[in-house]
């Protein structure tokens, strides 16, 4: 019944092209644009590491105090990088499985090969604890051990990019990097990775970051060798020392924190040991509020960052907006279209159809709306995906997906949102009282 | 016109109605606020800078090799700034920092008193020597320009405080609201004061966040050169028309200076590149919500001409009854133009209320302008129009249909 049902909505739908091009239209503009939009959103308020970050937490310290926030801040929120005092202290208390404090660099890297030109790489000096933390792949060697870190060795991970650029591609382990002067031993190779919104370090990439970080560094030999911060820098106060060592002394915040917290427990404990440093602070004179730290989850974070941009939402809701109209506009034609067939659909319930049979045929025809509505928002959302660069910022753009589960999304959607529109002038239409068509004809 | 008698039509489609009178009353709603953000977007990416930006270029100039002193660092700098300046199509070329529209950059607090604890304002820093007012092109319209001997030169993070400075007219005033900035103290989150020796008409700063915007225009200019070891811009103004043949000679008379440096090309440029980047996520929204408005109203305008001409279709034989009866074309145009106006006219009053509740939850949600009731007529006009426009076609046809209508069946 419903291959013939399918035909008669055909032939129904052929009989009224424009009206059903009009449709079809709609339809396929309103999903179009909505999964379009969707497909930015998505890709921007995405979890980067789905299988760990309810794991990975960011400690914040109050190191300014509720001073430091001027008139309308009512949220009495620490600031969220920390100063360079705090997360040596984490890190030497070692609390959480894995912790590392990091801060980006941008040193100049001088490929091995005389005549080359010296390039500027971005990257983090971090601690060897990161790599395991965060699951960064290798593709040749590893990341670099505590003992590594605590006698400052000269050693580098690189990027799978920076190692073809400067190696040819060839397993470089071993090899020496000459890194703002000095020289360091390749100890890993990095496949390809770049997690977007780049989770480890929100605070300096603002969550999306075009350039990959070429260079991973030992937070200790990057200190000691003088290799000043590339990020953000906020102070509350003037340091009193001048250069990078003035800074390490001084209460600006200029490093990211990251720590494993594998369960619940832990992360109690985790807190108490925060709010615990925090009093011996206050203690100590070096604070002179009572404690007021967090300790948010990496999705929590990003949150809190605000790393998705209202543009991006607030477009999504324009597109859904523009659904709504288009499914509306749909709804309204196709009563209209089902009201007109009433003289048919009085001889078909007189000659026994049920009502369930008269909304099985006119859903159908709904969804063959859909399905062809469908069709015509995917091309929409391809030329959509493909043009999205021309209207959004590369960082945004270029992260912007077209993938199967995007395309049955779109299909799935075009066909709900003709039933739905569907619906009611189906309902109508099967209300039609058989007699009075009959006898009015 | 007789209203009641198309009340009475309409009251028989009233699911229909009522489906056309929503769909119109969310297009209001969404386009007005759409065009809205539209012209809040324009508004913002048309600000003006300042300086002279059609001759205007910025080379990012980072250091590579290996690491100098300070003092080196100064010598080349001064040496760069020198061999750029003696090039045929520059009319002048100073270091810098930073440069507007940057996307962020230095800034600081400034109080009036060494002991202040609430800042007064919050304005971003511009190093450079004696060439930086002449190379930005910005207008000093009091005080003087810094001379050769107070340039001074500042490393890293070194805390060095310019005796003297140069605000922005908005920054003296914001500073000195009584006009008497010139010769006055500032304190730039230190106990040391520098006193402001000259005000520039307009100097934008490096952010243009939209929450940056209150201090869009306090900037100050400071007497250093930055002879940091990551790396400086220098700014570059070429002679009228000069503009590529200097962007093209500037990098070549540096590297002849000293090779071991890096020109970054996603950094800088001409300032017409500089400026197109910086509002890329402005502009990218104005257009987005424009292609969106424009199929939206495409949509609506279909909508409308198909009901009605379904409607149409369906009244064929009352239509040939009026006019059998006696109704002129143009009486039967009349109805059809009436009864869109009547749909038009309750959509646009219920999309009314949507608007302004739509844009309230912008503005609570995302901080957004309270929409201005300008673009709510904007609206509502434009939606009135394209209802009238969307019915001609089909009313006319009614218009067309024959008396002779009336006397045949089914």
């Amino acid at each position: 019944m419903l291959a013939y049902y399918l035909r008669l909505g055909l032939r129904s739908l052929r009989r009224n092209p424009v009206l059903t091009a009009l449709m079809v239209m709609a339809i396929g503009f309103g999903v179009g644009a909505s999964m379009t939009t969707y497909s930015v959103f998505r890709a921007v308020s995405g979890d980067p590491i789905p299988w760990k970050s309810s794991k990975l937490f960011v400690p914040q310290i109050d190191v300014w105090g509720p001073k430091s926030r001027r008139g309308g801040d009512s949220r009495n929120e620490p600031t969220d990088a920390m100063d360079y005092a705090d997360a040596v202290a984490l890190m030497r208390a070692h609390r959480a499985t894995r912790q590392s404090a990091l801060y980006q660099v941008s040193p100049s890297v001088v490929p091995a090969q005389a005549g080359q030109h010296p390039i500027n790489v971005g990257g983090h000096a971090v601690f060897g604890e990161f790599f395991p933390m965060v699951d960064a792949p290798f593709r040749y060697g590893s990341g670099w051990s505590a003992e590594d870190d605590e006698r400052r060795a000269q050693v580098v991970v690189i990027s799978g990019k920076l190692n073809e650029k400067v190696f040819g591609g060839a397993n470089s382990v071993g090899r020496t990097l000459d890194v703002e002067g000095r020289p360091y031993r390749v100890v890993g190779v990095l496949e390809p990775w770049n997690p977007q919104p780049r989770f480890y370090d929100v605070v300096n990439s603002g969550g999306f970051s075009t350039g990959t970080d070429d260079v991973f560094l030992p937070f200790n030999t990057a200190i000691d060798a003088g290799m000043p911060n590339d990020g953000n820098t906020n102070c509350s106060e003037t340091p009193k020392e001048s250069g990078f060592v003035g800074l390490q002394h001084s209460s600006c915040v200029w490093l990211a924190f990251m720590a494993e917290l594998d369960d619940a427990a832990q992360v109690a404990a985790y807190r108490r040991f925060l709010d615990g440093y925090a009093r011996e602070q206050q203690q100590a004179g070096r604070f002179a509020w009572p404690p007021n730290n967090r300790l948010r989850s990496v999705p929590e974070f990003l949150d809190f960052e605000q790393v998705v941009p209202s543009d991006t939402k607030i477009s999504l809701l324009v597109a859904l907006g523009l659904l709504v109209v288009c499914l509306v506009n749909t709804a309204g034609l196709l009563l209209a279209k089902f009201l007109r067939r009433a003289p048919e659909i009085g001889v078909r319930r007189a000659l026994g159809a049920s009502r369930r049979e008269i909304y099985t045929q006119f859903l159908s025809e709904a969804s063959m709306v859909g399905l062809a509505g469908g069709l015509l928002g995917l091309l929409l959302t391809g030329a959509g995906v493909a043009g999205v660069g021309w209207v959004l910022p590369e960082d945004i753009a270029a992260l912007a997906r077209l993938d199967v589960p995007l395309l049955l999304l779109t299909l799935l959607l075009a066909v709900v949102a003709a039933v739905l529109a569907g619906l009611y002038p189906t309902f109508r239409a099967a209300r039609v009282q058989p007699a009075w068509q009959l006898k009015s004809n | 016109m007789q209203i009641k008698p198309i009340l009475a039509a309409l009251r028989r489609h009233k699911a229909g109605t009522v489906l056309i009178v929503l769909q119109i009353a969310l297009t209001l709603a969404i386009v007005c606020n759409a065009l809205f953000i539209i012209q809040q977007r324009l508004a913002h990416l048309s600000e003006p800078t300042g300086i002279d930006e059609a001759n205007l270029f910025v080379l990012s100039n980072q250091w590579a090799g290996e690491p100098m002193s300070k003092a080196q660092i100064d010598a080349q700098i001064r040496a760069d700034v020198a061999a750029l300046r003696q090039l045929p199509s520059v009319l002048d070329a100073a270091p810098s920092n930073a440069y507007p529209l940057r996307g962020g950059g230095w800034d600081t607090f400034i109080g009036l008193t060494p002991e202040q604890v609430q800042p007064t304002s919050d304005a971003a820093v511009y190093l450079g020597d004696e060439h930086l007012l002449d190379a930005l092109g910005v207008k000093l319209i009091a005080g003087r320009n810094f001379r050769a001997d107070e340039v001074g030169s500042v490393g890293l993070r070194e805390n060095v405080i310019p005796p003297v400075v140069i605000v922005t007219r908005e920054l003296a005033h914001r500073l000195y609201p009584d006009g008497s900035a010139l010769g006055k103290p500032l304190y730039a989150m230190s106990a040391t004061p520098s006193t402001i020796i000259g005000i520039v008409e307009r100097l934008q700063t490096q952010s243009v966040d939209a929450w940056q915007q209150a201090y869009a225009y306090q900037a100050m200019l400071w007497p250093l050169r930055g002879a940091w070891s990551s790396g400086l811009y220098y700014i570059v103004r070429a002679r009228p028309g000069q503009r590529d043949a200097a962007m093209r000679e500037a990098p070549k008379a540096l590297y002849a200076q000293n090779r071991q440096r890096i020109f970054d090309a996603g950094d800088g440029g001409s300032f017409a590149q500089i400026r197109a980047r910086a509002y890329e996520r402005d502009r990218g929204m104005a257009i987005l919500m424009g292609v969106i408005s424009a199929v939206l109203l495409a949509i609506t305008a279909a909508g409308i001409v198909g009901l009605t001409s379904f409607w149409v279709g369906q009244r064929r034989k009352q239509i040939g009854v009026r006019r059998a009866l006696g109704a002129r074309q143009r009486d039967i145009l009349g109805y059809f133009l009436t009864e869109n106006l009547l749909i038009t006219g309750g959509g646009v009053l219920l999309g009314l209320l949507l608007a302004v509740g739509m844009n309230l939850w912008l503005v609570v949600r995302f901080s957004m302008q309270p929409i201005s009731p300008a673009y709510l007529g904007i609206g509502v006009l434009l939606l009135l129009l394209l209802g009238q426009g969307a019915v001609l076609a089909p009313a006319l046809k009614a218009a067309r249909v024959p008396p002779v209508e009336a006397t045949r069946s089914v």
